[in-house]
């Protein structure tokens, strides 16, 4: 089966450094070419740099990266917004991008008369509105406002008509850009849903979004971008992985970046994860840097999932008992061990508060560590746990067995 | 169905695409001409106020306070058979020339051939001049002058093509130029009202009967138009000599125009 979608060696190159505003006033061209000259050479920008992946028909990939890895960019390019700067891109198939939905919508035409505006500026022909007219007005939920202009219409009630439009599209390729970042839990449940049942009909979807466990749910394949250049592309688990884990796989060392001049700050951590489970312990080496007399402190750790969902909290010494000694130069190293419950296998986070007491925070470094769990948390199972399993495997025991 | 994006070497006018999207041009004229009437209490009748408080406005002026001499038939007559043209022109090239600006936010996001929206703005200039269309008849009916009916079938038409064309050139041109240089947003409403005198819309053209000046006159589209939808009650004969290098020039605007706009439509994302 050939590709649907082939990215071959994309790369975009902005000028930086050169104007200030994107675009130039006449003045600064007419006048004083000499000026002109004397400007610094232009630095360029590598938005994407020599990019290429293959997207099969019916599959949904996930485009994943930090904030200026480069994602919207590609999305532009891919819906012709924008042209590459070299590489080409060849598609078997209509593309509609959804960067950004409601694009086109007008505050002073009513809901009819945008829904009509926005799906022909999507692509749609008027005889292909009129035969989704209805369900997208369904879709939408703003049937009583039809014919009352948009600008009276919460801006909740702008997102789910402007959604409702864009999923009623029916190109061969959907590319959508962020398209959870707002709305309701209700409405972002349905509007998965509705992405959903438009990859299983067959459509190929890529998707870009920070919401990570969408992206888990709707995506079988994924590229991880990392400041223009591709450092990954497969499964989609090992994408959000890398996701997670900026970049590195586990990271167990970490190191203020720069001197702070607070009087005491976590200067560094490291953690190993000793023995074997269910007796696996996290040992924690804190070390604080002082600058000044601080309030006698404790520490408390944060354990977390990949995704960042807080899973448990440890405090070694329930009471302050790390003290100040002398100025200037001081180094604290407290090490610490957590004995971790039965978790199943995975990437986990760690964050280190220190304070002086409850509402008392000095410092306070979320999810900077990484550790892997490796054991099985239950004895003879090698199999792995599903994601609906959670996180940690309870012990149980069968108190009474009866077979009559 | 299969195609390819990559940096565009060769020019070509995208006419293919155009033709798909066609629909858009239609959806984008009528989205400006609702926004415009919107909340207007007297909505579309504004379309016909305006050129007729023009033309009064005129009269007065031009007519009995200068005794402009207007050929021979009522100054209202031929204010409006002017300005009708002049319209068309004026209110084409402002919407198209800023077209492209005012639409950043959807050519930020979507793609789609950018040559509809300055098209599409023309086609609302269009559409008051079919509303001033009807003054203009209600005028002629009401003098009573004797007109040249079958000249008017045969010139207005005409003379409408050369209009378009003109603003067509010239409007592209200069919302290619607006994405990247916005100082023509504050020289444009300044050059049509210069325009305005340079064109024989107040003022007969036979003023320019000699000299360079009346070669630029000839060689001007918009004058050319104005006389050609003019001679319909002047009876003056048609110099189809200077309407065909009126013609020649129009043409040399579009295509430069065109050609402006869409070698540099594709970087219009990064710059609006």
């Amino acid at each position: 089966m050939k590709s649907i979608l082939e990215v071959q060696h994309i790369s975009k190159e902005f000028f930086i450094g050169g104007e200030k505003e994107p675009y130039m006033a006449l003045r600064d061209v007419l006048s004083n070419p000499i000026k002109r000259l004397k400007q610094p050479p232009k630095q360029i920008f590598k938005a994407l740099d020599d990019v290429s992946f293959q997207v099969m028909p019916g599959e949904s990939l996930a485009v994943v990266g930090k904030n200026g890895a480069g994602k919207s960019t590609l999305l532009k390019i891919l819906s012709g917004i924008t042209p590459p700067s070299s590489g080409k891109i060849i598609c078997r198939g209509r593309i509609a991008s959804l960067l950004e939905v409601g694009t086109g919508f007008h505050q002073e035409l009513t809901g009819r008369e945008n829904i009509y505006m926005n799906g022909s500026i999507l692509g749609m022909r008027k005889a292909e509105i009129d035969k989704h007219f209805d369900a997208i007005v369904d879709f939408s939920g703003v049937d009583r406002f039809l014919d009352t202009p948009l600008k009276r219409y919460s801006s909740g009630m702008q997102l789910r008509l402007a959604f409702a439009v864009a999923a009623h599209l029916e190109p061969e390729i959907l590319v959508i850009d962020e398209v959870l970042a707002v709305g309701d839990a209700d409405f972002q449940k349905k509007c998965l849903g509705k992405m959903d049942e438009v990859s299983k009909s067959g459509r190929t979807i890529l998707f870009v979004s920070h919401n990570m466990p969408a992206v888990q749910n709707l995506c079988s394949k994924g590229v991880f971008l990392e400041k223009g250049k591709m450092k990954f592309s497969g499964k989609v688990e090992e994408v959000i992985n890398l996701y997670m884990n900026n970049v590195d796989a586990s990271r167990n060392t970490w190191e203020v970046n720069a001197e702070k001049s607070s009087n005491v700050y976590i200067g560094k951590v490291e953690t190993e994860v000793i023995g074997t489970q269910p007796k696996q312990k996290l040992r924690i080496n804190t070390v604080l840097n002082v600058n000044d007399e601080f309030p006698a402190s404790y520490l408390a750790f944060y354990i977390g999932s990949i995704d960042a969902v807080p899973l448990m909290e440890a405090i070694p010494r329930y009471e302050p008992f790390i003290n100040f000694g002398r100025k200037g130069n001081q180094a604290i190293s407290v090490v610490s061990e957590i004995l971790l419950p039965p978790m199943i296998q995975g990437l986990y986070t760690l964050g280190v508060w220190l304070g002086s007491g409850h509402t008392n925070t000095l410092d306070w470094q979320k999810e900077i560590l990484t550790f892997e769990i490796t054991d099985s948390p239950m004895e003879g199972r090698t199999i792995d746990f599903p994601r609906h399993a959670g996180f940690i495997a309870a012990e149980a025991a069968v108190t009474n067995y009866s077979n009559t | 169905m299969e195609y390819i994006i990559e940096r565009q070497h060769k020019f070509s006018l995208g006419l293919k695409e155009l033709i798909r999207y066609r629909e858009l041009f239609y959806f984008f004229a009528w989205r400006d001409i609702k926004v415009k009437y919107k909340q207007a209490a007297l909505g579309f009748l504004w379309a016909i106020l305006q050129p007729l408080a023009m033309m009064m406005i005129f009269t007065l002026i031009f007519s009995r306070g200068l005794r402009v001499s207007s050929e021979g038939i009522p100054y209202p007559i031929f204010a409006l058979s002017g300005l009708i043209i002049w319209n068309i022109f004026s209110n084409g090239l402002l919407n198209s020339a800023n077209s492209m600006v005012a639409n950043a936010n959807i050519i930020k996001k979507i793609y789609f051939p950018r040559l509809i929206i300055p098209m599409s703005s023309i086609l609302t200039a269009l559409f008051d001049f079919c509303f001033s269309l009807l003054i203009y008849i209600a005028v002629l009916i009401f003098y009573n002058h004797n007109t040249d009916w079958l000249r008017v079938l045969y010139c207005l038409p005409v003379s409408i093509v050369l209009t378009v064309m003109t603003t067509l050139g010239l409007g592209t041109f200069l919302a290619a130029l607006n994405v990247k240089y916005r100082d023509f947003q504050y020289v444009l409403p300044f050059m049509i009202q210069f325009l305005l005198f340079v064109n024989p819309v107040l003022y007969s053209s036979k003023i320019f009967e000699n000299g360079w000046l009346a070669w630029v006159m000839r060689l001007n589209p918009i004058a050319n138009a104005i006389n050609l939808s003019r001679s319909a009650f002047t009876g003056n004969a048609i110099d189809w000599m200077s309407v065909g290098l009126g013609f020649l020039v129009a043409l040399c605007f579009l295509l430069a125009g065109v050609y402006t706009f869409r070698k540099t439509e594709a970087y219009f994302a990064d710059l609006a």
